[in-house]
Formats: structure tokens, C-alpha cells, sequence
């Protein structure tokens, strides 16, 4: 598997982002700069890390979300190429039209940064293949405009098309009021586009795929990843 | 030319950046305070001085940037 991840200034999960992409891979991964115009050839998946782009000016991700480079990643997703963007680069994919709705604001106005559960809600798609569907697994959140929201007839989509791939729950699997520390719609954590190739999640699968950092449960997005490739090729 | 955006938040989004500004408010004693909603305003400057061509590119900049016309809604003025 070939990933790019994009580097806007600001970001800082970049560096997380391409260490585990070549852990699952055993690729290098092409950093990207924001002023680039096209993507490298051969890109299979693109990432859009997590950080502060831009400081989060006017609104988070939408100084990012209109920079050069995301003509090219608007390009290979219509073309049906793999995005993946994670909290910074989930509010990027949502400027940016890549996905619908919005992030606000988390609703107790306070910077979460701490690990939280969340459940997998299918295992038949590229970014969820690496799971088990009903899989609960733990993984950390750093944000402050987490909370998603949609309008209601967008929500219904989302929900009626199976495109909420991951949910805020306990660590016993039940979503419910107390386990949506951001007061996100429908606990939502991660959805994909319509066609399914363009994934938007707040926590950071990223920071939990090596023994050392005490969990390991965001390995299976990575790996299943690197497998969807694999059966490709 | 001197023009003013103003980007507010449409009504039912919850502002939670507005409810805890009215809360310190109250608890300032400002009297009467029935509801905060937080907004932006963008102070703009422009080269043009034909008033229709200002007024679109105005409009460009708030749909295309300035504003999330999902949970926002806009106002243009030329001053």
C-alpha cells in the first residue's frame, strides 16, 4: 500500500500518522506539502493527519480544507481513491465538502484529551475490514471541536446507509448519553462519504498500534488497510 | 471601498461559546440578558469601486471561506 499524508502548517500528527502506516505497510510514506497540485503517482491512500492547520483560524480545517493540494485529493477521490482524515483532518474533509456536516464545538466547551471507547458498527468496508463488527475498541481523542452535527435529513442518511462506521460507546459496547464526551450526533466518531472511500474520525487510531504505547487496538484500521491492497493486487 | 461581513450562527445550531458568555453576563449582573449568540465579523477593504461587482465578490468570499453556510448564515454590507 502507497499512502500520502499531508502535511498543512500546524499540523503535528503527521509524523504519528506515517510511523504507523509503514509499521502495517512496510512502506515509507510521501509526506505531501500543502502547495503541492497533484498527489504522487501510484498513491493508493491519502491521510489527512491530525494538528492544529493554520491554528485553527476562522474555523477548524477551513483555512486547510481550500489549500492546493485538496484539488488534487478531491480529484483522486472522485476517481475512487482511499482518503483517511483523523480529527483535524476529519474537520478538514468536512470544509472541504469531502463529507458532509460539521464539527462544533464539544458541547462541555472543554478540550478532551484522554482514551475513550468506541464501537465499530460494520467490518465489510475498506476501514473497518481490519475489525469485527460490534467490536468495541479503545483509542485516544485530543480535541476541542469534536461534536459532530448534521442536519436531520443528512443524519437519516447516514444512518439509513450504514455510513456511521464508528460510535462512542462504554467499554462495555452500550453508546449512551454518558459515553459521548463531545456531544456528538448519534455519538458519531467516524463516517465515510456515499461511495464509501473517503473515512472522517475524531480519535487517533494512529496512537495506539505498538506495545509500547499500552494498547494496540488502533492496529486493525491499518491492517486492514494494507489487506484491502493486498486483495487488490 | 469599506465593506463589513457579518457571520452569525443559524438559529437552532447550538452555541455553546454563546451560552457560556451569557452565563458570565448574568453572573456580572448585567441585567435583562435574555439570550448570547456568538458571531464573526470581517472588516474588508476593496479596490473596486463599482458597488454590483463588490457586492458579488463579497458574496464569493463568504460562501467560498468566511462562512459554513451548513450551521451559518451571512450579511454583506457596503459602508
Amino acid at each position: 500500500m502507497k499512502s500520502a499524508v499531508l502535511v498543512f502548517p500546524g499540523i503535528n500528527r503527521e509524523r504519528d500518522m506515517a510511523r504507523a502506516l509503514k509499521l502495517a505497510s512496510g512502506n515509507e510514506t510521501a509526506m505531501v506539502w500543502h502547495a503541492e497540485t497533484s498527489l504522487p503517482k501510484g498513491t493508493d491512500l491519502v491521510v489527512v493527519p491530525g494538528g492544529f492547520s493554520y491554528g485553527d483560524y476562522l474555523r477548524c480545517g477551513a483555512i486547510a480544507a481550500r489549500a492546493p493540494v485538496m484539488d488534487a485529493v478531491r480529484d483522486f477521490a472522485a476517481s475512487g481513491g482511499l482518503v483517511l482524515g483523523v480529527c483535524n483532518g476529519f474537520q478538514i474533509l468536512c470544509e472541504s465538502g469531502l463529507l458532509p456536516g460539521v464539527l462544533m464545538r464539544n458541547a462541555q466547551l472543554k478540550f478532551v484529551c484522554r482514551d475513550v471507547h468506541m464501537k465499530v458498527e460494520r467490518s465489510d468496508t475498506p476501514f473497518t475490514r481490519g475489525y469485527n463488527a460490534g467490536q468495541v475498541i479503545r483509542v485516544p481523542v485530543a480535541h476541542g471541536e469534536g461534536n459532530y452535527e448534521a442536519d436531520e435529513e443528512t443524519l437519516k442518511r447516514l444512518e439509513g446507509d450504514g455510513r456511521v462506521l464508528y460510535r462512542y460507546c462504554s467499554p462495555e459496547g452500550v453508546v449512551d448519553e454518558a459515553s459521548n464526551f463531545n456531544g456528538a450526533a448519534h455519538s458519531i466518531a467516524g463516517i465515510v462519504n456515499e461511495r464509501g472511500n473517503v473515512l472522517g474520525m475524531m480519535p487517533h487510531p494512529e496512537n495506539h498500534v505498538e506495545e509500547i504505547m499500552g494498547c494496540t487496538d488502533g492496529r486493525g484500521l491499518f491492517a486492514g488497510l494494507v489487506q484491502q491492497f493486498e486483495k487488490a493486487a | 471601498m469599506k465593506a463589513r461581513v457579518t457571520v452569525t450562527l443559524k438559529s437552532g445550531i447550538l452555541d455553546p461559546q454563546g451560552k457560556a458568555i451569557e452565563g458570565a453576563l448574568k453572573s456580572l449582573g448585567v441585567d435583562g440578558v435574555a439570550s448570547v449568540r456568538q458571531g464573526k465579523v470581517f472588516d474588508i477593504e476593496l479596490a473596486a469601486t463599482d458597488k454590483a461587482k463588490a457586492e458579488a465578490a463579497l458574496k464569493a468570499a463568504a460562501d467560498k471561506l468566511l462562512a459554513n453556510t451548513v450551521i451559518e448564515n451571512y450579511r454583506v454590507e457596503l459602508l
